[in-house]
């Protein structure tokens, strides 16, 4: 009997030790090493700005239209104890700016948000008006773990906002504490006033079943040549809340693991730009914390892209929409995203010279920012480059008239109002070269070219652009 | 020697205090009602632990097929089968998945298992440990009907949900009891809200105990409520044997459709239904 006791107390004791050491293991590497850690103090503002910077609020550039006087703190509002943070969203023509945003930062060297899931806080608005972007992570500096929600619904009474952490291990040190963002996009240029208490990153718990996404979840089919950069874009974290809802936050690129499944042909870093490097096919993807993300990138190599010919026209000469070689013009939108337009648009760096890339185009178009006046030019210049035969490319030259607006029959697709163009059909293309068109600008551009305002491109569907230009012999 | 009995008497001692920890425990685990009957079922006489895979045990589980009278009286949306789609065992777990497919007229497909004719008991301690699915229009359920449902239509043959969760409200649980005049939307109910954490990320255990004039119903080691004949705006139908169901809907009136956001397939995943019966029935 009492032998038996002392095996039991044996097995216990060893049983104890057993875990004892085990559990030792897992929490510390050696005895020797000891990581510094930060404060993992979760609260942000409660009645006060809690470990927050002296300025508190680190407004936007107000040169770039920011407004930095509409915040301030509110003795008069709050959701739970005596005082919120009260901002004031400016109409868009106030003299000191026109939107607000800025960021509250840790006042020391950072905190230890690993043991949180989300930041959150009680909001209310004095009307039903929406925030366009709240967030953390945002530094003024790298911004490397910025986390963005968008379209924050206010309510006339305190509504709990719950921003998910995409995956918090990756936070041992953050200083962005809050990110926010507001202007009268959603009230028709009215200001409004909207108050945040209890701002705070929580462990709630309840912030569940992760579906992380690249491209916004779609497959993105990519031509490239050797030297091309691309960009993984499109990132973002989904969970669901304890409501039910599913909340999606943009997230940075550093909370992505990316993967090449050919380093050969493509590789990626960490920050998702992808550099094409050899022949072949290669498919980046991405996992965020352990979870595959939906959408990826299938990009093809057919090698190295030759450069196109140097433009040699004096600048004197030229009004340039696209080229390394002449200042532009005008900016342009060159992915302007028509209804029921399929065409991917992207901008690719060959070897230093940008190219345009167009993939499965149905058509698109490329919108002047500011009309072109060709009144004294007398042609376009394009340069086009197709990797398989058959291909050709409708190009309408259009001016927009004097009132300056795109004005399409949404029926026949022809210009309409005061607007006019000329069509040009790229043919003849050969496989593997550059092909240059100088295209006169003719038709009824002959008389009105003085609000060159697009150009629309149909058809393709893949095919490469470079130096596209007006000029005059 | 001295140092031996040193140590036995520490470790006793370091024993003593985790019997008089796990007793705090156990009392505060207890004591959520003072007045409630607690009963020790203790006799285990049902113990399905899934360790076969493929299909569940012919002679304990039956199935239901079909999409039933009127969606199983609540327009569910889901065709049941047991088909291994719908219902299988892998790794020691019982997988009852809805697919989303076209099937007989059914968008949805989705497993119903019962233990009708097969097993059936009068009171007892009722146990399963599962993880549930999410999403909107999920309606996963572990529930029991009265044995002589036949002769005796619902709600007349009485009905005892143990659980059922809607997949919208993921951290939300409720436990029902239905009978005459008290049934569907009047059943006597309670939720249960899980705190700082949610019934589809990992597995939970939800019982009964139930015996003569009460239902007491818990999920892991809390008790969140009792129904005794004194709850029922009906008479008491609760005194003879019910047979287990376990199944995973897909929309009908208690949770609403499925939305563009609900992904499937969705799996309830069922690690153990226990049965004990008190030893002295």
């Amino acid at each position: 009997m009492k032998n038996k006791k002392y095996t039991n107390v044996h097995f216990i004791l060893l049983l104890t030790l057993g875990i004892a050491l085990f559990s030792s293991c897992e929490r510390e590497f050696s005895d020797d090493v000891e990581f510094a850690t930060f404060s993992a103090n979760g609260d942000i503002f409660t009645d006060a700005p809690v470990g927050l910077t002296d300025e508190f609020f680190d407004s936007f550039d107000p040169n770039e239209g920011a407004n930095p006087e509409g915040f301030g703190t509110d003795d008069n509002v709050a959701f739970e104890g005596s005082s919120s943070i009260r901002i004031d969203v400016p109409a868009p023509d106030d003299p000191d700016g026109g939107f607000i945003g800025g960021i509250f930062l840790d006042r020391g060297a950072g905190r230890d948000l690993t043991g949180f899931d989300a930041l959150t806080f009680y909001v209310k608005g004095s009307t039903t008006a929406t925030i366009g972007e709240v967030g953390f992570g945002t530094d003024f500096g790298q911004n490397k773990f910025a986390v963005t929600a968008q379209n924050i619904r206010l309510s006339t009474d305190w509504r709990k906002v719950i921003i998910p952490i995409p995956d918090s291990s990756k936070l041992i040190q953050e200083r962005g504490m809050f990110f926010f963002s507001a202007g009268t996009q959603t009230t028709g240029g009215f200001g409004y006033t909207f108050w945040i208490d209890e701002l705070r990153f929580e462990k709630l718990g309840t912030i569940a079943q992760p579906s992380p996404a690249i491209f916004n979840g779609v497959d993105v089919v990519q031509q490239a040549f050797t030297g091309s950069n691309l960009l993984v874009n499109g990132l973002a974290q989904t969970f669901n809340l304890e409501s039910g809802i599913n909340q999606t936050v943009i997230a940075a690129p550093s909370y992505f693991d990316f993967n090449s499944s050919d380093n050969s042909v493509a590789i990626v870093n960490e920050l998702g730009q992808v550099l094409v490097i050899g022949t072949g096919t290669a498919n980046i993807t991405a996992q965020l914390a352990g979870v595959r993300a939906s959408g990826s990138l299938e990009v093809t190599s057919a090698g190295s892209l030759a450069l196109a010919p140097t433009p040699t026209r004096p600048a004197a000469n030229v009004k340039s929409i696209f080229s390394e070689a002449y200042t532009a013009d005008t900016s342009s939108n060159f992915a302007p995203g028509f209804g029921g337009s399929t065409t991917e648009t992207v901008i690719t760096n060959n070897n230093g010279d940008n190219v345009l890339a167009y993939t499965n185009n149905n058509f698109t178009g490329i919108i002047f920012e500011n009309t072109v006046d060709a009144s004294g030019l007398t042609f376009l210049h394009v340069d086009v480059y197709v990797q398989s035969a058959g291909v050709e490319v409708g190009l309408q030259i259009r001016d927009v008239g004097a009132n300056q607006e795109l004005e399409t029959n949404t029926t026949n697709g022809l210009p309409q109002g005061d607007d006019v163009d000329f069509r040009f059909d790229l043919t003849g293309l050969t496989v593997g070269q550059w092909t240059s068109f100088e295209i006169p600008l003719g038709g009824d551009l002959a008389t009105q070219k003085n609000n060159l305002g697009a150009l629309i491109l149909t058809d393709g569907p893949d095919f490469i652009f470079d130096n596209i230009y007006f000029y005059t012999e | 020697m001295n140092m031996k009995y040193f140590k036995n008497k520490t470790i006793q001692s370091v024993v003593l205090k985790c019997f008089a920890v796990i007793l705090v425990v156990t009392i505060s685990g207890c004591s959520t009602d003072e007045t409630q009957t607690v009963a020790n079922f203790t006799n285990l006489v049902l113990d399905e632990n899934f360790d076969t895979d493929g299909a569940p045990n012919s002679e304990v589980w039956g199935f239901d097929i079909g999409n039933g009278i009127d969606g199983w009286g609540n327009q569910e949306l889901q065709y049941y089968t047991n088909r291994s789609e719908n219902v299988t065992i892998q790794n020691g777990v019982l997988l009852i998945t809805a697919q989303q497919e076209s099937f007989e007229g059914s968008e949805y497909t989705s497993a119903r298992l019962l233990t009708k004719d097969k097993f059936e008991q009068r009171y007892g301690r009722f146990e399963a440990r599962i993880r549930l699915p999410f999403g909107q229009g999920i309606w996963p359920a572990f529930w029991m009907l009265g044995a002589d449902i036949d002769e005796n239509p619902w709600p007349g043959a009485g009905e005892i949900d143990i659980m059922e969760y809607r997949g919208q409200n993921p951290t939300v649980l409720i436990g029902s009891v239905h009978g005459p005049g008290y049934s569907g939307g009047e059943a006597i109910s309670k939720e249960y809200t899980l705190e700082n954490d949610r019934f589809d990320t990992g597995f939970h255990i939800f019982g009964i105990e139930w015996g003569p004039e009460f239902v007491n119903f818990y999920v892991d080691d809390v008790l969140y409520n009792q129904i005794t004949p004194e709850d029922l705006t009906g008479p008491w139908v609760f005194d003879k044997p019910f047979y287990i169901l376990m199944n995973l809907a897909v929309g009908g009136t208690f949770v609403g459709s499925p939305n563009a956001e609900t992904e499937f397939p969705q799996t309830m995943l069922v690690d153990y239904v226990r049965v004990y019966k008190n030893n002295t029935d």
